[in-house]
């Protein structure tokens, strides 16, 4: 930085590439979360060891723990792609939780009237309206940041609780299902209409769904003009009016693809894991997004690993509360040590980065 | 006592109540949060610091026995962690949001982890002032009985506006919230100034979470707090960064946090869920009518990430 010119006269042996450099940073920072997150753990007076054992096992260490964990993954995959399609345009949206179980509570009820159709179709039908709802409802964040200058971070929170009052009065109301007694529901989906299992693993066809979906945004950010497009839109809005780049349209359908992708978790956790829409919806799923999306650099790619990475930690939750007795929150304080190195080794990668004058 | 049937009157009534009541800890979160981005810093962590006070507050009153002593607990904790806040973000390029947000992480599981020996006792809750003495209408002396931290709570907010508007250290953190360029010109300590607003910030909303748990509800639990912390960005753009009308956003925002509830006291339940919805809705309805896209935050500081 600040250095116009610069003449290199010898070759460095061997430089990390930018893409290595970052990978070692993130590495040192999760080292440093686990250091900090063992002196946790021994001040509980339990042996640091025994639980990061523990969370292999619980989260990754036999085939019963990688269906937890994939099952988990797969909603966190498309709540991060919900955070990290407006972050290419500059956008930090932190209210995933509204669409998703919106587009839960959609898709719970749209296969209702329909009995003793053929699955697929129906199938299709549950998923699509997921994510319609959810694409409709965050269309709103979009539509407040470009015709009223509103902030779509504090807009999107305040539409997720309004999403969520929503929810509760339509499941707990209109919608109940009056057997639901301990556990308000809408009436179950039709079995039939479930989503099916991956054939071999025991895990259900969202997982697949999220990582093509993954896949398909990482090609369309990386190779085509839609992608080029939204990151001119999110360098600089006055650049992309000057090339003739309609911002509003872009910035409302980043903002409503995102919900989409919101929406459609919570319609594949309704149609493959709950078969109602209910309060397990609502668990964390928006914070969970911005985890995932941080911790992989809003890179469409990176979301998968780093969702399963979450997954398993969260599945391993419940073994560290039977085994060692340790608060189920355990995991959260590690969770929350994770984000915090992962976002200052950032900042410090940043900064060695713009040393190195690239 | 005998209930005397005063009707649909008692429904104005228990908004009221309700409105002090709900309104407390937003008024303590949103006057922290205008002192942090005065300063130019947005610290969208402040439900951390509010579960880790509530959690705090209560354990230390179990302990000692004394309620103030436990607003003074949370005070502190809150404080740490705003410290924390201020000096992660005081690294160059890192994300303030971001923090922020794993903070929230953070603070709200440590809380649920430190407190959960926390759930069973039963702490000393904070007295409240029976300004309704003189009545002999039960739902009256109940809007009447009012918490004592919400009177500092008023107190609080004049007191912020005095600080910022009449002091030397007020007009130092506006300026250096304004203008980074002026305020090094000047001379002033920008990061310090930045870390001790977001410290004061930590303070305020751990103290907002000590409410939570010592005074209404008034126990300690893991879905103790419904989001008090995060609002508290939304309603200092709601009350554009002046503390009087944070004041006044905040009692809005109870009133209409309130007119559930007090709806359900009444008997009508239908829509209990429906009116949860409300402050949300009021909050965005009054920011969607107040701003413009020709000038969007004209009153906000100008070093102000989120507005760019």
């Amino acid at each position: 930085m600040g250095q116009v010119l610069s003449v290199s006269t010898h070759r460095v042996p061997w430089k990390p590439s930018a893409i290595q450099a970052n990978i070692g940073y993130l590495f040192a920072a999760v080292v440093i979360a686990s250091l900090l997150f063992s002196v946790f753990v021994a001040c509980y007076g339990k042996n640091p060891l025994e639980v990061f054992t523990l969370v292999y096992i619980g989260g990754f260490g036999s085939g019963f723990a990688w269906q937890d964990t994939l099952a988990r993954a797969a909603p966190l995959i498309l709540v991060g792609l919900a955070v990290a399609i407006p972050a290419q345009a500059g956008m930090v949206i932190i209210g995933g939780e509204g669409a998703l179980v919106l587009g839960g509570l959609a898709g719970a009820m749209v296969s209702l009237p329909f009995v003793g159709e053929p699955a697929l179709p129906m199938q299709l039908l549950i998923l699509a309206s997921g994510a319609l709802m959810g694409a409709g409802w965050f269309a709103i964040v979009g539509a407040l940041r470009q015709y009223r200058a509103l902030n779509e971070t504090i807009s999107s929170l305040l539409l997720s609780y309004i999403g969520i009052a929503f929810f509760h009065h339509l499941t707990e109301g209109p919608f109940r299902d009056p057997a639901s007694l301990d556990k308000p529901s809408t009436y179950p989906i039709d079995p039939s209409y479930m989503l099916p299992v991956i054939p071999g693993i025991n895990v259900h066809i969202g997982l697949v769904i999220s990582i093509v979906l993954a896949l398909l945004v990482f090609f369309i950010m990386r190779f085509t003009f839609w992608g080029f497009a939204l990151k001119v839109v999110g360098g600089s809005a006055k650049v992309a009016r000057m090339v003739g780049i309609s911002v509003n349209r872009w910035v409302i359908g980043a903002t409503a693809i995102a919900g989409a992708m919101a929406g459609l978790a919570g319609a594949i956790e309704v149609s493959a894991v709950q078969g109602t829409a209910n309060s397990s919806l609502i668990a964390g799923y928006g914070t969970s997004g911005i985890l995932v999306a941080f911790l992989s650099r809003h890179h469409p790619l990176a979301i998968i690993p780093v969702a399963c990475l979450i997954g398993g930690l969260q599945a391993s939750g419940s073994l560290l509360q039977r085994r060692l007795d340790l608060p189920d929150a355990t995991i959260l304080v590690f969770q929350g040590l994770i984000f915090v190195c992962v976002l200052l080794a950032d900042a410090v990668a940043q900064k060695s980065n713009d040393a190195k004058g690239s | 006592m005998d209930i005397i049937d005063i009707g649909w009157a008692s429904l104005p009534l228990a908004i009221i109540g309700g409105a002090i009541r709900v309104s407390t800890p937003f008024i303590f979160v949103s006057l922290g949060e205008c002192i942090t981005e005065k300063s130019g810093r947005i610290n969208l962590g402040l439900e951390g610091n509010l579960i880790l006070g509530a959690m705090a507050g209560y354990a230390v009153s179990y302990l000692s026995g004394s309620p103030w002593l436990g607003v003074l607990a949370a005070g502190v904790a809150g404080m740490l962690f705003g410290l924390l806040h201020g000096l992660l973000c005081s690294v160059k390029r890192v994300n303030d949001t971001a923090i922020g947000i794993s903070l929230m992480v953070l603070g709200t599981g440590l809380a649920f982890c430190l407190g959960k020996p926390l759930i069973q006792p039963k702490a000393p809750p904070l007295p409240s002032i029976d300004f309704g003495y003189w009545s002999d209408t039960p739902q009256l002396r109940a809007a009447l009985d009012v918490n004592a931290l919400f009177l500092v709570g008023i107190a609080l907010a004049i007191a912020v506006y005095f600080f910022f508007n009449r002091t030397g250290w007020g007009l130092m953190l506006r300026t250096v919230g304004d203008s980074e360029d002026a305020a090094k010109a000047l001379g002033f300590p920008v990061l310090r100034t930045r870390i001790f607003a977001t410290m004061a910030g930590g303070f305020l909303a751990g103290v907002g979470g000590s409410f939570l748990s010592l005074s209404y509800p008034g126990s300690w639990s893991e879905g103790l707090s419904s989001g008090q912390g995060i609002m508290a960005v939304a309603l200092v753009i709601f009350a554009r960064w002046r503390s009087l009308r944070a004041l006044w956003a905040s009692l809005l925002f109870g009133g209409a946090g309130a007119i559930g509830p007090a709806l359900q006291g009444m008997g009508v339940t239908g829509y209990y869920y429906l009116f949860n919805a409300a402050p949300y809705l009021l909050t965005l309805a009054i920011m969607i009518a107040s701003t413009s896209r020709s000038a969007p935050f004209v009153d906000a500081p100008g070093e102000l990430n989120l507005h760019r």
